[in-house]
């Protein structure tokens, strides 16, 4: 402690105007918060009350009155749990699958000459330019009992019965993998172009394969961008309605589904609140995880760019 | 009475099912140039929209509004929760809401209505069951089931019990995803009958009965459905062989070329129906406009713009609804008296936990 002390003592003797220089630095630090505080101003009003209001109402009972009963009856009803593990079961598997297209994409896309891969990126954000809920009855079109896919695959003798492609788990995971791709793609592809090819150069020229050099720079280097592709999956996935309502049948319920069911059934928005707010804290504690995860990883690969 | 009306008159099914879609504002005022009208003899009506609350507009809003000299104004609302926000800010500008008859009585339950003066109202040629303390009916629907005519032809299922007999009738079924209407099928299917079937709703046994009926039919369930939209394009792509629908919808699947058909037998009666929120600014002239539009004139106008049937008999007898329209109403005598009408008393009572153990079922 006293050896600190008398380090910036030191160091205030030999710079003068040290306490003027700190002062300056303050006065610049509250003249940029100043300039920033419309903006938290507006993320206050629109995003932190909101989202306490949401809070407050899950506590609240029909007759207005402080009440747990919004959370017991997620307790006590099974269906919830099996919502909740489904809403993630089915989260997890679109970014899983969504990874497994993607990222092998991403790097193809990333070794083409800078035209071809622009246009092949277009074909990548063509899907971005039409209506969800257009593309979602689109699949449903493909992939139901009596679509194209089943009658060209019965006309050609590939299978003999019409395969079950929709309306259950298959069908949802088609639709929202078809619709996260781009999302995953794209930061996964800019990370993959701010890899400097010397770096290959370097690995092959101090001797390792390139399946060597793929697995221990360009994979570790890349990472961020898929984790960041990944998280952005995820979370969107959570709260997705139209494509598993339309794509699962009634099977594949998610939390979104079930909100606005409760918001008919109980006429109390609590309810469907209490909903959002296990969500919220779940998502929440996953990111939590993930995002120790992530940084443990980087290090584990060594890839951190500097 | 052009596909096209009729089409999207159905289409309100799904905008009811969605309750919470932001309630575009359309108003017009109605003229009110009829003798005897005062200044102050204003309402404000709120829907559901689209072209359903077009054709309660043009059946019975306007020409009531005509008649009566009261000036109508029409808004859009999301529903009955829409309601209970006015109701407790204190702040209702509506005077009449349209509503789904579940949703009405719990509203009423809850005391976010005000209740129906039947004095003024003259229901006497009403169905007795179409109309409540806080609502009186508008238009009628039916649950039915409906089939593939391809997969069973001329012989389809005739009953619940033949809905579940996957022996008999093999083929994929698709069911509804919410309770609403589906516990009572899986009863008579079971042998209760329709006079029965509440009764033995009331207990929890009774819905454990039901609930195990479904789930004896759920591994054939290829799709639950929620919304009308839904299982009209089921039927009509043929994913499925059998399903439960709104009557209304299969009417224009139908004519849009799907080879189905449905049966009103042991079906499920069911009605919409208007109410006054409390607190209405007009909640008076509001009681009179809803006595005037409850008149079997204005109510056989109904089945021009939609395929649902008037809520009075009498709309049948005074010879407005052209014949051929009126055997497929699902209020037509001849078919009302095959069909269990809803009891709305049970839903107010016992949805919520009905509800429950349905969708715990749903995701077993």
């Amino acid at each position: 402690m006293s050896d600190l002390v008398l380090r910036s003592a030191g160091s205030l003797a030999t710079q003068p105007n040290q306490t003027e220089l700190k002062q300056d630095a303050l006065r610049e630090r509250f003249a940029l918060f100043g300039l920033c505080s419309p903006a938290l101003l507006l993320v206050l009003i629109i995003m932190v009350l909101p989202v306490g209001w949401l809070f407050w109402l899950s506590f609240l009972g029909e007759d207005g009155n402080f009440t747990l009963e919004n959370y017991q009856r997620m307790v006590e009803s099974k269906s919830y749990a099996r919502i909740f593990r489904n809403t993630f079961e089915v989260s997890l598997l679109t970014t899983g699958i969504c990874i497994l297209i993607g990222y092998p994409l991403a790097y193809f896309l990333s070794q083409l000459p800078r035209r071809a891969a622009n246009l092949c990126m277009i074909t990548v954000l063509l899907p971005f330019w039409t209506s969800l809920l257009v593309r979602t009855y689109a699949w449903l079109v493909l992939l139901q009992r009596r679509g194209l896919i089943n009658e060209w695959g019965m006309d050609i003798g590939l299978w003999d019965e019409p395969i079950k492609l929709v309306h259950n788990l298959t069908g949802t995971l088609i639709g929202m993998v078809h619709i996260m791709l781009p999302f995953l793609i794209l930061p996964v592809y800019g990370s993959m172009k701010a890899i400097d090819r010397d770096y290959m150069k370097a690995a092959a020229n101090l001797g390792a394969s390139p399946a060597q050099a793929f697995w221990r720079v360009f994979f570790p280097l890349s990472l961020p961008g898929l984790f960041a592709g990944a998280l952005i999956v995820f979370v969107l996935c959570l709260g997705f309605f139209v494509t598993p309502a339309v794509l699962g049948g009634g099977k594949v319920i998610m939390v979104s589904m079930r909100i606005a069911t409760n918001i008919e059934l109980f006429f109390n928005w609590g309810a469907a609140s209490a909903l959002g707010v296990v969500l919220l804290v779940l998502t929440l504690v996953i990111l939590g995880i993930a995002s120790r995860v992530l940084r443990f990883d980087q290090l584990l690969g060594g890839g951190h760019g500097s | 009475m052009g596909r096209e009306k009729r089409y999207s008159g159905q289409s309100r099914r799904a905008i009811l099912s969605r309750t919470g879609i932001a309630a575009v504002a359309v108003a017009f005022a109605a003229g009110g140039l009829a003798s005897g009208a005062t200044a102050a003899d204003k309402v404000t009506v709120a829907s559901w929209g689209g072209s359903y609350q077009k054709a309660q507009s043009e059946a019975l809003f306007k020409p009531a509004a005509k008649a009566t000299g009261i000036n109508v104004t029409e808004e859009t609302y999301g529903g009955m929760s829409d309601v209970r926000l006015k109701v407790k800010a204190g702040a209702m500008t509506w005077d009449i809401v349209a509503s789904g008859s579940g949703s009405a009585s719990r509203a009423g339950a809850e005391g976010l209505l005000e209740p129906l003066d039947y004095d003024v109202i003259d229901v006497s040629t009403f169905y007795p069951t179409l109309k409540m303390k806080y609502c009186v009916g508008g238009d009628v629907f039916s649950t039915v089931y409906a089939w593939n005519t391809a997969t069973y032809g001329d012989k389809g299922p005739q009953n619940w019990a033949d809905f579940w007999d996957v022996e008999k009738f093999p083929g994929k079924r698709a069911y509804r995803g919410k309770v609403a209407g589906a516990l009572e099928p899986a009863l008579m299917a079971d042998g209760v009958p329709p006079e029965k079937v509440y009764e033995v709703l009331s207990t929890e046994e009774g819905m454990e009965r039901a609930i195990n009926k479904i789930r004896e039919l759920k591994p054939h369930i290829a799709v639950w459905w929620s919304s009308g939209a839904q299982h009209a394009q089921l039927m009509k792509d043929g994913e499925v062989d059998m399903t439960t629908g709104w009557n209304g919808r299969f009417d224009v699947a139908i004519d849009d070329g799907a080879k189905a058909a449905y049966s009103f037998n042991q079906a499920l009666l069911d009605y919409d129906c208007f109410a006054i929120p409390k607190g209405a600014p007009n909640k008076d002239t509001a009681m009179k406009f809803l006595a005037e539009i409850s008149k079997a004139e204005y109510q056989a106008n109904l089945p021009n713009y939609i395929t649902y049937g008037p809520t009075n008999k009498k709309a049948y007898e005074i010879g407005k609804i052209d014949d051929a329209v009126a055997r497929k109403l699902p209020s037509h005598p001849d078919n009302a008296s095959l069909q269990l009408p809803v009891d709305i008393d049970w839903y107010a009572k016992f949805e919520q936990k009905a509800s429950a153990m349905y969708q715990d079922l749903v995701t077993e």
